[in-house]
């Protein structure tokens, strides 16, 4: 069987995950499924967008962690206050500052206490572009 | 005379499709596919250290209170309601179509490329949650307020420049956005409804 050709094909298929993917850039300590809604809007600039998580922790961590909300900000748990800092450290290794961008991948049965310690936060530290991960739905 | 052909001594390249295959699975284990989409808010501005909790006076018509409790209740001004009923409530209110006294209160305002129109612009959603509301319902509220508001710019903008408002040009935009601006303001959660 003549395989010539194969090694192009593989090529063709690796460009094509490297144009449509995107690098992932943390291990997720917390699982959570987003809520879907109709009037989303698609995250643009990628480089000012910071993401932040909230939900329980995965089935590994669950045995030491519990099960109680958390939120995961880069690689590890944080309090609503750190936020705060987290914020300002994202600003610094942005382009432009000013359009920068809080994603919040935050699970559907979280309870808006959390959710509202957090924003809470983002206001004082000036981050007042919000967006509300979700799924599209129709 | 027959000139004799030179080979070109052919490259090993059986080991490409190894190679590349390498790559495509790395590629595979290290990106994601998700594309991010979300629905977009905008925090307000932070207030004063040295200000007073100056209540800003909003006349009681202009105002549409939408609760939410800890068992995920939705109370929109002194009703229950179910959230498939809020994008048709909230779009009443935000139109007042037939200047009713109850709805916000209509007032002549010029607006480049619509002229002088009859804005509902002093108009409030004001959405208060307890600490326990779950956060699924949150989002479909704020997305059926958001709706509400989408579809009456639509309606706006096919009635005077005759396509959706997605197609409109900035200007077109910006003068939709007058007429129609979002005001959703958020309160403070209060614990009621129970834990």
């Amino acid at each position: 069987m003549n395989t010539s050709s194969l090694p192009d094909l593989i090529f063709t298929i690796l460009f094509f995950f490297m144009i449509v993917t995107t690098m992932r850039e943390v291990t997720l300590k917390v699982k959570f499924t987003v809520p879907s809604g109709t009037e989303l809007e698609k995250l643009e600039k990628k480089s000012c967008v910071s993401f932040i998580y909230v939900g329980p922790p995965t089935d590994q961590l669950r045995a030491q962690m519990g099960s109680g909300t958390r939120i995961q900000l880069n690689d590890r748990y944080a309090e609503p206050r750190e936020v705060m800092d987290f914020v300002a450290q994202e600003r610094t290794t942005m382009p432009d500052p000013a359009s920068q961008v809080m994603s919040m991948k935050i699970d559907q049965r979280t309870q808006m206490g959390i959710i509202t310690d957090i924003k809470e936060v983002l206001r004082k530290s000036w981050a007042l572009r919000i967006n509300y991960s979700a799924t599209r739905r129709n | 005379m027959a000139r004799k052909k030179k080979k070109v001594p052919g490259l090993n390249s059986s080991s490409t499709a190894d190679i590349s295959f390498i790559l495509l699975i790395f590629f595979l284990v290290t990106t994601s596919m998700d594309t991010d989409m979300g629905l977009a808010r905008r925090l307000p501005q932070p207030p004063e250290p040295n200000q007073e909790d100056a209540q800003i006076d909003v006349k009681e018509r202009n105002v549409l209170n939408v609760r939410l409790n800890a068992a995920g209740n939705l109370m929109v001004n002194h009703d229950f309601i179910d959230i498939a009923q809020l994008r048709a409530r909230a779009k009443e209110f935000i139109e007042n179509r037939n200047n009713s006294a109850k709805l916000p209160e209509r007032h002549a305002k010029v607006i480049d490329l619509l002229g002088t129109c009859y804005v509902t612009d002093k108009h409030v959603i004001s959405v208060q949650t307890d600490r326990g509301t779950p956060y699924n319902i949150y989002f479909q509220v704020q997305n059926e307020l958001v709706a509400a508001y989408n579809e009456l710019r639509d309606d706006l903008a096919i009635a005077k420049f005759g396509y959706p408002y997605a197609r409109c040009s900035e200007d077109q935009q910006v003068a939709i956005r007058t007429y129609y601006p979002q005001k959703i303001s958020e309160a403070e959660p209060k614990n009621y409804g129970g834990n």
